[in-house]
């Protein structure tokens, strides 16, 4: 199997990386406004301001939507697997991957409860994906 | 309103030669082959054109391999809507006086890749580092991950979209050059090999080689051309996300909002004055969403409204549908090369003109509504062949 299509981070995005290679999902929010956004950037898309902080998220969030691939993409293995959107707790969406589960429609539930889980791809890079939340 | 759409007209039309499989012509060669029989249409010289639009190739490239000395060029590329775009431009710039007479092609070897491009994403993109780690392989897997959340918003199932496939077929079925014709059943499209669930690969678009081409002069020049003129009513435009994961809500499209809304107010219609519609449709869900945020139906009512065969052929002795809709037979049936948008502008024309293949009988007004990338971009235009 090739290696994992990877993420290169750009200087706008380190702190998201690291985060992850840290083991903590890091959002950013507004101090004006107080939105928090995503995907990474240096100010508020919903004011524009520049007064924005990185923060550590909860890292929960709920199965949004997804599609379960048939066809793998040769860095993926052979099994299909869901590409899914979470929406955290925080309010952005983010695409990603659900671990720890059947990658079928009846164990997918959508709404269902995620928690994430850093997946450790190199020295740098750690993938946030998700699990459910068990009980 | 600021400038008078309604001087601008559609006076020559054509798409490729062959459409279909044309592994002897490469990409360019596919805008050429679409221009050439666009200019022949509207009894033109490339001397004649003195304006050039496209996307997927650079403008540049176009301009040159015509020999076209342009006092006009747009390259804007937003997707398969580029070129509904590039007819909003083109009438604006007709009434700046930019130009007198542009040209718009399309041309791609979606199917035999001859002097194509690659689907590469730099990995430190936005779409690079927070959605290709995840494993989405083109289209199938991207455009329809806001789907569940959709259906199960407005308590569908993904067989409620298969009826989609299944008119479009009967469409196709009229249409001589359509690549698929044979009819299909709900149960056919169910059955169908899973290419991303709840997708299976009748709800999506064919792979085909192809090209068209249109071009534009004011409304005045119009009448003095060999065809039947194609007024332009309205336009509109917007742009939402590069991420499909990004889209403002999964349950709309915002893009198709804002470019609907607009060609609807500049071409000062309403939805019962439309005759005949197309709907860009990669995939099975997205005459969905067009249907709701053109506002033809409330959200969630577009399946039952496409089922109840409003939008179907004439068949077994029943009328046809009160809002025909892909009357070529779309992207899932007719063809799909890869940026679907200017055969979805052709079959307007072509109603528009009275020439289509599944005439509408009398159609006045055709709206050409198409998406660019994965509910990237959005670009909606309202034609008449009546002189507003």
């Amino acid at each position: 199997m090739p290696p994992r299509m990877l993420p290169e981070p750009t200087p706008e995005t380190r702190h998201f990386w690291d985060g992850c290679r840290e083991g903590e999902l890091r959002l950013q929010r507004c101090t004006s406004c107080q939105d928090s956004y995503f995907p990474p950037r240096p100010f508020c898309p919903h004011c524009g301001s520049r007064d924005v902080e990185v923060y550590k998220a909860s890292g929960e969030g709920v199965l949004w939507s997804y599609v379960i691939n048939q066809r793998p993409r040769p860095d993926m293995g052979t099994e299909p697997y869901a590409i899914a959107v979470v929406k955290l707790a925080e309010g952005p969406t983010m695409m990603t991957n659900i671990v720890d589960c059947p990658q079928t429609p009846e164990a997918l539930q959508l709404d269902m409860p995620v928690k994430v889980s850093f997946s450790k791809q190199s020295d740098d890079i750690s993938l946030p994906l998700f699990a459910p939340v068990k009980g | 309103m600021s400038w008078k759409q309604k001087s601008v007209a559609v006076v020559g039309a054509a798409e490729t030669t062959r459409m279909g499989k044309i592994p002897d012509v490469s990409v360019i060669g596919l805008h050429a082959d679409a221009a050439l029989n666009a200019m022949a249409d509207a009894g033109l010289k490339p001397s004649d054109i003195d304006g050039v639009a496209t996307a997927g190739i650079s403008p540049v490239e176009l301009a040159h391999y015509l020999g076209i000395k342009p006092t006009y060029a747009d390259g804007t590329s937003v997707g398969g809507c580029s070129f509904m775009l590039h007819v909003r431009h083109a009438a604006a710039a007709i009434n700046a006086g930019l130009a007198t007479t542009i040209l718009i092609t399309h041309g791609e070897s979606g199917r035999s890749r001859v002097g194509a491009g690659g689907f590469g994403r730099s990995p430190s993109s936005l779409m690079g580092q927070f959605e290709m780690p995840y494993g989405p392989v083109g289209p199938p897997t991207m455009f329809t991950v806001p789907v569940l959340r959709y259906l199960k918003t407005h308590g569908l199932k993904p067989e409620d979209m298969a009826p989609v496939a299944t008119i479009q077929r009967e469409w196709a079925a009229l249409n001589p050059r359509a690549s698929f014709k044979d009819p299909i059943t709900v149960d056919d499209v169910m059955n169908a090999d899973m290419i991303a669930w709840p997708f299976t690969k009748l709800m999506c678009c064919l792979v085909t080689d192809g090209g068209g081409a249109l071009i534009l002069t004011s409304a005045e020049r119009a009448k003095d051309f060999p065809q039947k003129p194609v007024y332009v009513l309205g336009t509109g435009e917007s742009v939402e996300t590069p991420m499909v994961s990004q889209m403002y809500d999964f349950n709309h499209s915002t893009a198709f909002r804002i470019s609907g809304k607009k060609a609807f107010e500049t071409a000062g219609i309403s939805h019962a004055d439309v005759d005949h519609l197309m709907i860009y449709d990669a995939f099975a869900h997205l005459p969905l969403y067009g249907l709701e945020d053109l506002g033809f139906v409330k959200p969630g009512e577009a399946a039952a409204f496409i089922k109840e065969r409003n939008t179907a052929p004439p068949s077994g002795g029943k009328p046809g549908g009160k809002l025909p809709l892909n009357t070529n037979g779309g992207g899932l049936s007719y063809m799909h090369s890869g940026m679907y948008g200017m055969y979805a502008l052709q079959e307007s024309v072509r109603q528009m003109r009275g020439t289509a293949a599944a005439q509408v009988p009398g159609a006045k007004i055709s709206v050409s509504h198409g998406v660019g990338g994965m509910f990237a971009a959005s670009g909606t235009i309202v034609f008449s062949n009546e002189a507003p």
